[in-house]
């Protein structure tokens, strides 16, 4: 199985091609990509340049222009595949229908993959996906369990590659617009979710009180961990009582499935973090590495083989197990 | 411009579901209704006995029968009810997502709200497969409703202009989660909040809505003052969304704004009496958090104002 790993910076890329990367995956500095963060991204000289180290190593860049086109702007999304494909990009990840046609169409030899973003949740709206624009990847969305992966990965014409480290959506990605509802800003739109300008922090009757937008997202006792607020990793409250409602602030691990992965014939397997810095990416992509090379001899990464690189977070294996649901 | 009632995204009793078509078909101005359960295919079981009575009396009281599919599809039962639903050439097929558009694709169907068409590119390659209606995602803001429905002037552009606002869906049921019992074993729990569970901040600040698998709005999309702009903007038909109230009477109301017959001003007082105790927002169109109201002081000012003699020479 591939390793596809996150690159949010040239050091970033660098950092991921030395230490064992199979693939690493960037998107340009504005909109036309989903982890459009400040002093995040890449000019399309950097992209160059990242390829030609990136290519030195035997290592494949792959460049996400994975926002949906705004309206009357087609042209910046446009672009932003020209840029790709001029730099010799070895695929490009794709959301919006309307940039896969272009993508497709103006460059019939690229190779393209589908993005996460795009919800393809299923062999048929995949092979859709695939008849239309050649798409020779999915990247499925993280609602799917192992067994429907293995199925899906039987059923549809192209690879599929899916995420077994780092930030998990719980709502379908793509499908979600609770930052947009509290910021104005939204991962389909402005590639961003529960965006840092508008997050406050107060202190008031000796709690934490983190906010977003309008919209208080989570308190704090004195001593208690504060993360960040996520809105759907925030604490509310029901009739029913108060609590993480939606999902614990947890982020994904699912390498002790990675033998299932292999098994249901999963081609490559994502890391998500370009927000990351080079030091984390360094560290989770050896691992990574290490715990591929033994599950080739046969040893399966082990609960926990992980736990120091998520910061103080809890993992869950998400909805790879059924149970998650 | 059109009223097209959307599908009753709530797990709602079969008795109540079928009789509330009933009413819609037979007393409300409604142009088109999107009919069949499109949240959770869990449910479809309890409407499907109810379908053909309800389908047979909206098309008698002369409304278009539009047909939703499912938001997401990922089990095998449901990607088979996804194709059976799309095999059927009686009614026009609204589509939630890819999977059936493979086999509508070249005959007339229409595109749900839950389709990512964010540019004319992208409305555009639907258009020409055969979509003749596509209802636009909720959080699509002014400028990019007036650029795709300008683009394609053929195709019916529709916004969701009344209800909570389907902001996002999981493979994870919140309701089920909510009490304690697993998805496969929920009893159906989400039948107790026929208008959504209400989820506050830990201030107690009214937030969201739970909807089983599917999270909405606390408050009620209300594009009563955006109408004169949508209808300028080609816009051909606007959502109105169900809950629990009299739902005649909300379609009465915008019908009438539409219309000219009744102001904005009285159109907002009727719906506040109507659907009492739930926030209006329409911030999403305005490009600011969804969950904003900005009055429309331009457009109460204007229909407030009586025709005049020597209008018609100005």
């Amino acid at each position: 199985m591939e390793l596809i790993c996150p690159a949010g910076t040239p050091a970033a890329l660098r950092a991921a091609v030395d230490a064992g990367a199979d693939a690493v995956y960037c998107g340009f500095r504005d909109e036309t990509n989903a982890r459009n963060f400040p002093g995040l991204n890449f000019s399309a000289e950097e992209l160059k340049a990242g390829i030609a180290y990136a290519y030195n190593h035997g290592v494949r860049v792959l460049v996400a222009i994975n926002t949906f086109a705004r309206a009357g702007a087609l042209d910046v999304w446009e672009r932003a595949v020209d840029a790709a494909a001029d730099a010799g990009a070895d695929a490009l990840i794709i959301a919006d229908v309307g940039v896969l046609d272009y993508a497709a169409r103006r460059y019939p030899d690229q190779r393209l993959h589908l993005s996460v973003q795009a919800a393809a949740a299923n062999p048929d709206a995949i092979d859709y996906y695939v008849k239309a624009f050649g798409v020779r990847r999915v990247v499925l969305p993280r609602v799917l369990s192992v067994p429907e992966i293995a199925a899906i990965t039987c059923d549809v014409s192209c690879e599929t590659e899916v995420f077994v480290f780092g930030g998990l959506c719980v709502m379908e990605e793509g499908r979600c617009s609770l930052s947009s509802y509290a910021t104005g800003q939204s991962p389909n739109m402005n590639g961003v979710c529960s965006p840092a300008s508008h997050v406050h922090y107060r202190e008031q009757d000796g709690q934490l009180i983190s906010r977003l937008g309008a919209f208080t997202v989570n308190k704090f006792a004195t001593g208690e961990p504060a993360g960040y607020p996520t809105l759907c990793k925030g604490r509310f409250q029901t009739e029913h009582g108060a609590g993480y409602l939606f999902e614990d602030p947890v982020s994904l691990d699912a390498t002790t499935m990675l033998p299932d992965l292999q098994r249901a014939g999963v081609t490559a397997l994502k890391i998500e973090g370009r927000q990351r810095g080079r030091a984390y990416i360094e560290r989770v992509v050896r691992n990574f590495r290490r715990i591929l090379s033994e599950l080739e001899d046969g040893v399966a990464a082990a609960s926990g083989d992980l736990v120091a690189l998520t910061e103080g977070q809890s993992t869950t294996a998400g909805a790879y197990r059924k149970s998650w649901r | 411009m059109q009223l097209t009632l959307g599908p009753v995204l709530y797990n709602w009793q079969p008795r109540q579901w079928r009789d509330f078509y009933f009413r819609m078909a037979e007393e409300s101005p409604v142009d088109v209704a999107v009919i069949g359960e499109i949240v959770c295919s869990k449910r479809s079981p309890f409407f499907a006995e109810h379908m053909s009575a309800v389908i047979e009396r909206l098309v008698a009281c002369g409304k278009q029968v539009v047909l939703g599919s499912l938001i997401l599809v990922s089990l095998k039962r449901e990607r088979q009810q996804m194709a059976e639903l799309a095999a059927n050439t009686d009614f026009m097929v609204e589509a939630n997502d890819l999977t059936c558009l493979g086999t509508l694709a070249d005959r007339p169907h229409a595109i749900g709200p839950f389709v990512n068409i964010y540019n004319e590119a992208t409305a555009f390659y639907f258009a020409r497969r055969g979509a003749q209606r596509i209802c636009l995602p909720p959080e699509l803001p002014m400028e990019s409703i007036r650029t795709i429905a300008t683009a394609l002037p053929d195709v019916t552009t529709e916004v969701f202009a009344f209800g909570r606002v389907p902001l996002a869906i999981s493979a994870r049921c919140y309701h089920a989660r909510l009490h304690k019992l697993s998805k496969d074993n929920c009893r159906f729990v989400c039948e107790k909040d026929p208008d959504g569970l209400a989820l506050a901040t830990l201030d107690g600040e009214p937030f969201l809505a739970m909807n089983g698998v599917q999270t909405m709005s606390h408050a009620c999309a209300n594009l009563l003052g955006e109408i004169g702009d949508l209808a300028a903007s080609g816009v051909g038909a606007l959502r109105l969304s169900p809950q629990q109230c009299d739902m005649v009477a909300v379609a009465r109301i915008f019908r009438d704004v539409i219309d000219g017959k009744r102001t904005y001003d009285d159109g907002m007082r009727d719906l506040s009496v109507i659907y009492p105790d739930v926030p209006f927002a329409n911030g999403f169109i305005h490009g600011e958090p969804g969950a904003v109201f900005i009055p429309n002081h331009a457009s109460a000012n204007s229909r407030m104002r009586q025709p005049q003699i020597g209008d018609a020479v100005q």
